[in-house]
């Protein structure tokens, strides 16, 4: 699949701005964090829904027609897509009325932050599931057809949304101990499925060119693919990356995504930290998921494929 | 109805008149312009609603070549239709035809992606994905000969290698061919349930060479004199 900039930068800045909203306000809710300030909360729910905000305005760049965007929320009972829309639109109000609540009546826990909150989680952990099943339902590419791939979008949100936690309470002078030991579980469960995703892949299975074309009793080839320039299913579909690109990028996914923010963050389970490796781990960790989306798209090979002379995808 | 098209690979030659009847009626259709991009240019390039494509099955000397025009197969259980976030792409309860509606969509290529046949273009200038209609435009047309009621690929077809009809109805004439000919449906294991049937090419017996005159000295010198001599 051709990896479209715009749709990278959708997953993962709407992923990281959704897991800190859960991370944030679950630790708070439930009294892990009671030395949060009103000030720290604030910022961390408007970062979160800014991320969120920025990736979900990304995600309408790769639009060939956006004035018709508005419809997208009408066909939520078939499509992942549109229900992906309508939860994300859905985390909005009650975001903002948790974010009231605080700024009304402080960091006290009450029912309302309680209730808003909760349902703020929910609604986020689905909007997640959500993007990651726009992928993970395409039964043409092997690659995203598989459970893996919303648990890896979850995990990988979660991942980041911590990492940026970390930095907001390094960031406020808050105790760390406690976030930096959730980020590193979470930066390590979040590793080991990712590592099954991409140890799953290798294997080929589904159709071949043989089923394609429907002759399956002895090999068939392409002779000639039809069209003498690129057409928009070789355009859409047709990129292979280079194997050493792959291998490269994939080194530096579990580096720069897992590695380095791990190894920083286990530094400041004691609760020592100092602001300049939170920052490093962060932007290390946004670039290794940034890689990590890439490769999503850029390994997904479609079935159409098949037509134009690959054996299997 | 369950309408659709049956194509013979028998008697396919591989011409893409098909494609190019379809490029010509569809550009001025409903869903038209079929836009082309730099069609004078050093890569032409543009929105098709039909591509044939050219295969080899078997190793020599045991090969043959197989014409393989493909096209929207109007799948019963399409999902280009149910990934759709805006309703645009739908599938006509009445007679089973898959269509874009070109005011709703909003380009976002979700449909391509979930078809595994290929059958669906972005048009890159309008915005808006485009795909075959069965030429809805014209087979429900009572101003055209009843002849004249089918998709422009099937009626300009030089060797009659696609056929247009009802598959629904086992005594229409592409029922009697899938039966008869033991028709397929391509890639069927990932669900779509498509339509469209393809007949395999007939199991024909080898063309006879005992009559053919058996190579010797002599016929060599035949052959040599009767090319040499001018009579």
């Amino acid at each position: 699949m051709h990896p479209a900039l715009s749709v990278i930068i959708f997953t993962v800045s709407s992923g990281a701005g959704y897991g800190l909203l859960i991370l944030l306000i679950g630790l708070h809710i439930f009294g892990f964090m009671p030395d949060m300030s009103e000030n720290e909360l604030l910022t961390g729910g408007i970062i979160g829904l800014g991320l969120v905000t920025f990736g979900l305005m990304s995600s309408t760049f790769h639009l060939a027609n956006p004035k018709n965007a508005w419809r997208a929320f009408s066909r939520f009972r078939t499509s992942w897509l549109s229900r992906e829309g309508l939860f994300a639109v859905l985390v909005y109000p009650f975001a903002l009325l948790y974010l009231f609540g605080i700024w009304n009546s402080g960091v006290e826990l009450n029912a309302f932050i309680q209730v808003t909150g909760f349902v703020t989680i929910i609604l986020a952990l689905i909007t997640v599931f959500s993007t990651g099943m726009i992928y993970g339902c395409l039964k043409t590419i092997r690659q995203w057809n598989s459970a893996l791939t919303p648990a890896n979008y979850i995990l990988l949100g979660l991942a980041l949304g911590a990492l940026l936690l970390v930095a907001l309470r390094v960031s406020f002078n808050g105790e760390v101990g406690l976030v930096a030991s959730l980020t590193l579980v979470i930066l390590d469960i979040a590793l080991i499925a990712k590592a099954i995703y991409y140890f799953w892949v290798r294997r080929v299975t589904g159709p071949s060119m043989n089923t394609a074309i429907g002759f399956t009793r002895a090999n068939v080839r392409l002779l000639d693919v039809g069209h003498t320039a690129g057409t928009f299913l070789t355009e859409e579909f047709g990129y292979v990356p280079a194997a050493g690109t792959v291998t490269l990028f994939k080194v530096l996914v579990f580096v720069l995504g897992f590695i380095v923010p791990g190894a920083i963050v286990f530094g400041m389970t004691g609760g020592d930290a100092s602001s300049g490796m939170v920052w490093f781990a962060l932007i290390s960790g946004f670039l290794g998921i940034g890689l990590e989306r890439w490769l999503f798209f850029a390994e997904a090979r479609h079935v159409v494929n098949l037509y134009h002379g690959a054996q299997h995808t | 109805m369950r309408l659709g098209l049956v194509i013979d690979l028998d008697t396919c030659v591989g011409c893409h008149a098909c494609a190019v009847a379809c490029k010509q009626w569809n550009t001025s259709g409903t869903t038209g312009p079929l836009t082309d991009y730099r069609p004078y240019g050093r890569n032409p390039s543009g929105v098709w609603f039909n591509r044939i494509r050219h295969y080899e099955v078997g190793d020599y000397p045991n090969n043959k070549t197989i014409n393989f025009p493909m096209s929207c197969m109007h799948c019963d259980d399409a999902d280009c239709v149910t990934v759709c976030p805006t309703g645009a792409s739908y599938k006509r309860q009445e007679d089973g035809i898959v269509l874009v509606d070109q005011d709703k969509c909003m380009g976002c290529n979700y449909c391509s992606w979930a078809c595994p046949y290929g059958a669906r273009e972005l048009d890159r200038e309008a915005g808006v994905m485009k795909k075959c209609t069965l030429c809805v435009d014209r087979i429900y047309d009572e101003t055209l000969d009843e002849i004249d009621r089918q998709p422009a690929c099937v009626i300009t077809c030089p060797a009659h290698a696609r056929y247009f009809g009802d598959f629904d109805d086992p005594n229409s004439e592409v029922s009697q061919l899938v039966r008869d000919r033991a028709g397929y449906k391509l890639m069927p294991e990932v669900g779509y349930n498509p339509t469209n049937t393809y007949l395999p090419p007939r199991l024909t017996r080898p063309i006879p060479t005992d009559d053919v005159r058996k190579e010797s000295l002599m016929n060599k010198v035949k052959d040599w004199t009767n090319k040499t001599v001018t009579r």
